[in-house]
């Protein structure tokens, strides 16, 4: 079994007091995406400023703790950023948000609000 | 109960992993040292192909290989070993089924399965619906998961050419009442497959009692290697049907305008087949048998009313189809395991009766808990050393039926004792401290 168990401190306040929780009514991008396998599901909404990078970001969705704390740290991280940049986010760069191993059955739970993401700032709505 | 810790001894295991609390066995089960040694036995001492060999050890190899179909055979009471196709698991052999018996079937026939089946015994049947053109009819579930048998009747039309259910749910435990099902589809004219995958392992299963036309289930649910499986069939049918996969061993001439059948079995078996592993299987039936399959079933069901109620408890937690049985009549079955019933017609207890009322149900508990995801329910428990299963275990359609997308499941088996149930619930709690 793990060495060190994934729910950490950091994880469940993220979990327990999701940042930037909410709807961003007519936010210039808004995705949806939900895992069929869980039933985790997140939405995304994005407002970006002049100089085209994320002025305002809110998220709201169920799903397991590392999905939602994922989620929440990156909604922080992507504050400020460029499209461009925000595009090259990894799941390695979740992970360390996250600052923890994650199993690898639980990775698609992890990256579920930066798939979610990416397709906002790609331009999908 | 019998089956105490000195079943543990028996698989090396527990050896390597000291405290594990297994409770995913309707997912694969462990497997005794008995099967590793004979597996290694061959893959030590007679390693050769089967069938054709003229040399001691390839005569070596296939009685080992055709005495293990025999085992097989007397495990399941069929008439015959032509009956016993080696597949490389229930979803193979009910693909097999489904790619030719289904490939007869036209626009104005119907299948029959459930809304509770494992995606073995449900996309097989969306295939050869969709390729060709017949109906799909799924039997509800009721909210205690029993299968809604009164719809049966107006389900089951003369068009209907093959029904196919699970005797046991993967995800409810539930025992369903399959011999009802039979009989009343063959007064109707079709044929009965049933998956066995998660029954044929905890309790005893006779294909003439139940009359059953096709039977799957696979060995490594029942502490045989993963590798092989099983289709029963009745010979006549077998007869009828096309190959389904084509190669070596299963026809008797070849030549460039076409080629002719081995007979049955064989005629099913193509290529060279997983011999170390069927013969690993020989060896976890001689070892179930010791025990007794009416012993397994008796042990199972101990454990399902052991657990459901502790389980209940726990505030926000619900089992699925979590109702217990009555408790069962003193009568048991006169030859002590249902396999030897030779011709017989009794059924084994957990089949006499079951569905009618209070259903039989076995040591397998998919729940739900308010408030926590199954996920982290299962990763929780993994921490602590239990090992359970998080999703929608293959049965996404019966997921939807209750409205849930996935559950946590444990699910035991000859090696588990209450001491896992209460690690279980223990584990349980700890999940509520480290989410609250």
């Amino acid at each position: 079994m793990n060495a060190r168990s994934m729910y950490q401190e950091n994880i469940l306040d993220h979990y327990r007091h999701p940042r930037n929780a909410g709807e961003l009514p007519g936010a210039e991008a808004h995705t949806h995406l939900s895992n069929p396998l869980c039933g985790d599901e997140v939405d995304f909404y994005l407002n970006y400023d002049s100089a085209g990078r994320v002025a305002d970001v809110r998220f709201t969705g169920r799903g397991c703790t590392i999905a939602v704390a994922a989620s929440s740290m990156l909604s922080e991280k992507v504050k400020g950023m460029t499209k461009a940049d925000v595009a090259k986010l990894s799941s390695s760069d979740i992970t360390e948000l996250l600052g923890v191993e994650i199993n690898p059955a639980r990775l698609k739970c992890a990256t579920l609000g930066l798939e979610a993401v990416h397709k906002a700032v790609g331009g999908d709505r | 109960m019998f089956l105490a810790e000195a079943i543990k001894k028996d698989f090396p295991i527990f050896k390597h992993n000291p405290g594990l609390v297994y409770l995913d066995s309707s997912a694969t089960s462990l497997k005794p040292q008995a099967v590793l040694d004979a597996e290694r036995v061959y893959n030590e001492v007679c390693t050769a192909n089967v069938h054709s060999g003229l040399y001691d050890i390839a005569v070596q190899a296939t009685d080992l290989y055709e005495g293990a179909r025999e085992k097989v055979r007397q495990f399941i009471n069929a008439a015959s070993t032509k009956e016993i196709i080696f597949t490389r698991n229930a979803t193979e052999s009910s693909n097999l089924v489904a790619n030719t018996f289904g490939q007869r079937l036209g626009k104005s026939d119907a299948i029959l399965i459930t809304e509770a089946e494992h995606h073995a015994n449900f996309l097989p049947w969306q295939k050869i619906r969709d390729e060709r053109g017949c109906e799909l009819r799924y039997l509800p579930i009721l909210d205690d998961g029993n299968l809604d048998l009164a719809a049966l009747p107006a389900m089951l039309t003369p068009n209907v050419k093959i029904v196919a259910v699970a005797l046991m749910s993967n995800v409810l435990g539930i025992v369903n009442d399959v011999k009802t099902i039979i009989d009343k589809a063959h007064a109707n004219g079709s044929v009965v497959l049933i998956d066995g995958a998660q029954a044929v392992p905890d309790m005893p299963v006779d294909v003439r009692a139940l009359d059953a036309d096709f039977l799957v289930f696979s060995g490594h649910k029942m502490l045989a290697p993963t590798g092989i499986g099983v289709l029963y069939g009745k010979e006549a049918i077998l007869n009828d049907l096309p190959p389904f996969l084509r190669g070596g061993h299963m026809i008797l001439e070849v030549s460039k305008e076409g080629a002719t059948w081995n007979e049955l079995p064989w005629k099913f078996e193509a290529g060279t087949p997983s011999i170390a592993a069927a013969i690993g299987f020989g060896a976890a039936i001689d070892y179930l048998q010791k025990i007794g399959m009416d012993n397994v079933w008796q042990h199972m069901s101990d454990l399902a009313a052991y657990a459901i109620p502790k389980l209940q408890a726990i505030p926000g937690l619900k089992v699925l189809g979590g109702a217990l049985p009555p408790p069962p009549t003193p009568s048991r079955n006169k030859s002590g395991t249902g396999s030897q019933a030779g011709g017989e017609e009794k059924l084994p207890p957990p089949l006499q009766g079951g569905g009618r009322g209070g259903s039989a149900r076995g040591a397998i508990f998919a729940f739900t808990i308010d408030g926590y995801h199954p996920h982290d329910i299962g990763t929780i428990l993994a921490e602590r050393g239990v090992a359970v299963r998080a999703g929608h275990h293959c049965a996404m359609p019966l997921h939807r039926r209750f409205g849930l997308p996935a559950t946590t499941r444990a699910s035991c088996h000859v090696y588990n004792t209450t001491a896992d149930i209460d690690a279980l619930i223990a584990g349980l709690e700890h999940v509520r401290e480290v989410m609250a």
